[in-house]
């Protein structure tokens, strides 16, 4: 009876431990197809990029100063992207981390927990708006603005596009500082105010370094962000590649190069057309870079407090 | 004054600077969206919902570009959920610590600070090229899917984080399977986060031109989309098409196209705000 009852188990069992199998084989395939994602990103990229190398020298593309691949007088040099890209990036940083790291230190060591509650949300609504739309605003709110104060300066300009950028990536910067800065045990703060601290003295003398590993974790994320951003720049920076760190005039980024060419109509497989992806790939190179160095600051330093 | 006096000073300044600096991000933000409206809501009325796009700025509509939105938000939810979540479960519920699963942390992690440019690089030789669908719909919602895959997979697995332990082994002790409960169990009780994420990502999805611009995606389209394989454009590129131009008129069409993909984002983004809090407030383990 007992044999009949086990028989009769692993018969019904059968089917069910097979459909399990299968189940999670296809769930495994699912999670799997993300590294073949990676793998055909850099594929994509290397493949064209190889054959753009082959036909232009990478020395002359890393120090040529001029980059005119759509010009008769063709030059391949990313260094004028590069720079453009890196100006934004940098105009972007300069407004987001002070107000960003500010708003992270306020909201936690003086702004009352109901108002903290209300404000995190608002902010972030920031970060939901479609970077189209922070375009707009830049082409046509904050460079008419600017052209007041600074009467010389261009109507497509790194400035305003970067100050746009700036304040887009301020929800990224002021939300994970906090988050770091509320990480940070209580025992520490309340050290510091029984040293006689005021709350200034407590968040910048303890809080903020106790917290720092998660503050430039914060800003890397903002940095790539900042460097892949595309429609704002695409917008209101211009589309002139040039090796200059003066943020009034038009300039170019990496991605906006792309958005330039992909709405061209350049024929596919031409050296035209394989420059954007050797724009393509220095554009990933930064990013990764900047990926992995926050992902690898999280894991060293990140502080521990039980 | 005495040092302590300078110090109470200096903390009472940096409250001021905090208040300032929380309130210049949505003053900004205020001052955006009011100019938004002043220049746009006056050129929204039925005509430019259901008009063509047209060389002339007054007769221009939008049509085909939230016609298009549509598409591209169907296809690549069609697309983007399963796959996303079926990684999430295995990843949480399946996968033991193994060298594979701490590679394919990293490596999601890394998908998801990959610019979103790249996508459309990667959307343009695979599917634009290497299958051949060009720039069409389909095409613009595959690439949109990879953008958006790392959301759902991060959201789906913190939602099933969030289950407790006790459910699963109470699931286990009735005899049921793995995936009975992972089926029957795990994902009913994570179905508000899971949700979320969902919509978070679609809201993602509706606001990105760039991408979409790689493959080919057209900012002239005199027809509405009928099938995934047609050419198509969507709101952004309509958006931004309107922005570059040079005459008045188009700047005012593109203010109030940006009236519309702003509600169709706040809406989203307003129902996951939503479902959140909701769920938070109902479920209690």
């Amino acid at each position: 009876m007992r044999l009949l009852l086990k028989s009769h188990l692993a018969c019904k069992n059968f089917p069910l431990r097979v459909q399990e199998r299968i189940i999670e084989g296809l769930l495994w395939l699912s999670a799997v197809i993300t590294i073949l994602i990676t793998a055909a990103i850099i594929w994509v990229l290397l493949s064209e990029s190889v054959s753009f190398f082959s036909e232009v020298s990478i020395i002359d593309f890393l120090t040529d100063k001029e980059w005119t691949p759509l010009f008769a007088q063709k030059h391949f040099g990313i260094l004028p992207l590069v720079a453009g890209t890196l100006l934004t990036t940098a105009i972007a940083i300069a407004v987001a981390l002070p107000i960003g790291l500010t708003i992270a230190v306020y909201l936690n060591e003086y702004a009352p927990g109901r108002f903290k509650q209300t404000v995190k949300p608002l902010l972030e609504i920031l970060a939901t708006i479609p970077t189209v739309v922070y375009g707009f605003f830049a082409l046509t709110v904050v460079t008419p603005f600017l052209q007041k104060i600074i009467p010389t300066l261009a109507g497509f300009n790194a400035l305003s596009a970067g100050i746009v950028m700036g304040i887009m990536i301020i929800p990224m910067i002021s939300s994970l500082s906090e988050d770091a800065i509320s990480a940070v045990p209580r025992s520490l703060r309340e050290a510091a105010y029984g040293m006689g601290s005021t709350r200034l003295q407590t968040a910048f003398g303890v809080m903020v370094p106790a917290a720092s590993s998660g503050i430039v974790v914060s800003v890397i994320l903002a940095i790539s962000r900042a460097v892949g951003e595309t429609m704002i720049v695409a917008i209101a920076a211009g589309q002139q590649p040039r090796l200059t760190l003066d943020p009034t005039v038009p300039i170019e980024t990496i991605t906006t190069y792309i958005v330039q060419v992909s709405l061209g109509d350049v024929p596919h497989g031409s050296l035209e057309y394989r420059t954007i992806f050797a724009a393509g790939i220095t554009l990933f190179i930064f990013t990764f870079a900047l990926n992995n160095l926050s992902f690898w600051i999280k894991k060293k330093y990140q502080e521990k407090y039980d | 004054m005495t040092n302590s006096d300078k110090n109470r000073l200096k903390d009472k300044a940096f409250q001021v600077f905090g208040i300032f600096c929380t309130f210049i991000g949505l003053v900004v933000l205020a001052i955006f969206l009011i100019d938004i409206l002043i220049e746009g809501i006056s050129r929204i009325d039925w005509d430019f919902i259901t008009s063509l796009p047209s060389r002339r700025a007054s007769r221009a509509g939008i049509l085909t570009a939230w016609a298009g939105t549509l598409w591209i938000l169907g296809l690549t939810s069609v697309i983007a959920f399963p796959l996303g979540i079926a990684a999430g479960v295995y990843l949480e519920e399946y996968s033991k610590k193994t060298k594979l699963a701490n590679f394919l942390e990293i490596n999601i992690a890394n998908l998801a600070g990959v610019p979103s440019i790249i996508y459309g690089l990667l959307g343009m030789e695979i599917f634009g090229r290497i299958l051949g669908l060009g720039g069409s719909l389909l095409s613009g919602a595959l690439t949109l899917s990879l953008l958006i895959l790392p959301i759902i997979i991060v959201t789906t697995r913190e939602a099933i984080k969030a289950v407790p332990r006790s459910i699963r082994d109470a699931s286990y002790a009735l005899g049921a399977s793995k995936w009975q409960t992972t089926w029957n169990q795990v994902l009913p009780a994570s179905f508000g986060g899971i949700l979320t994420g969902i919509i978070l990502s679609l809201s993602r999805a509706v606001g990105e031109a760039a991408p979409l611009i790689v493959i080919g995606a057209l900012a002239y389209v005199p027809f509405v989309p009928t099938s995934p394989t047609d050419e198509f454009t969507v709101l952004p590129i309509q958006i931004f098409n309107w922005t570059s131009r040079p005459q008045a008129d188009f700047l005012v069409n593109a203010a109030a196209a940006i009236i519309i993909l702003l509600l169709i984002t706040f809406i989203l983004n307003g129902i996951a705000v939503y479902l959140r809090s909701k769920w938070q407030n109902k479920v209690k383990w």
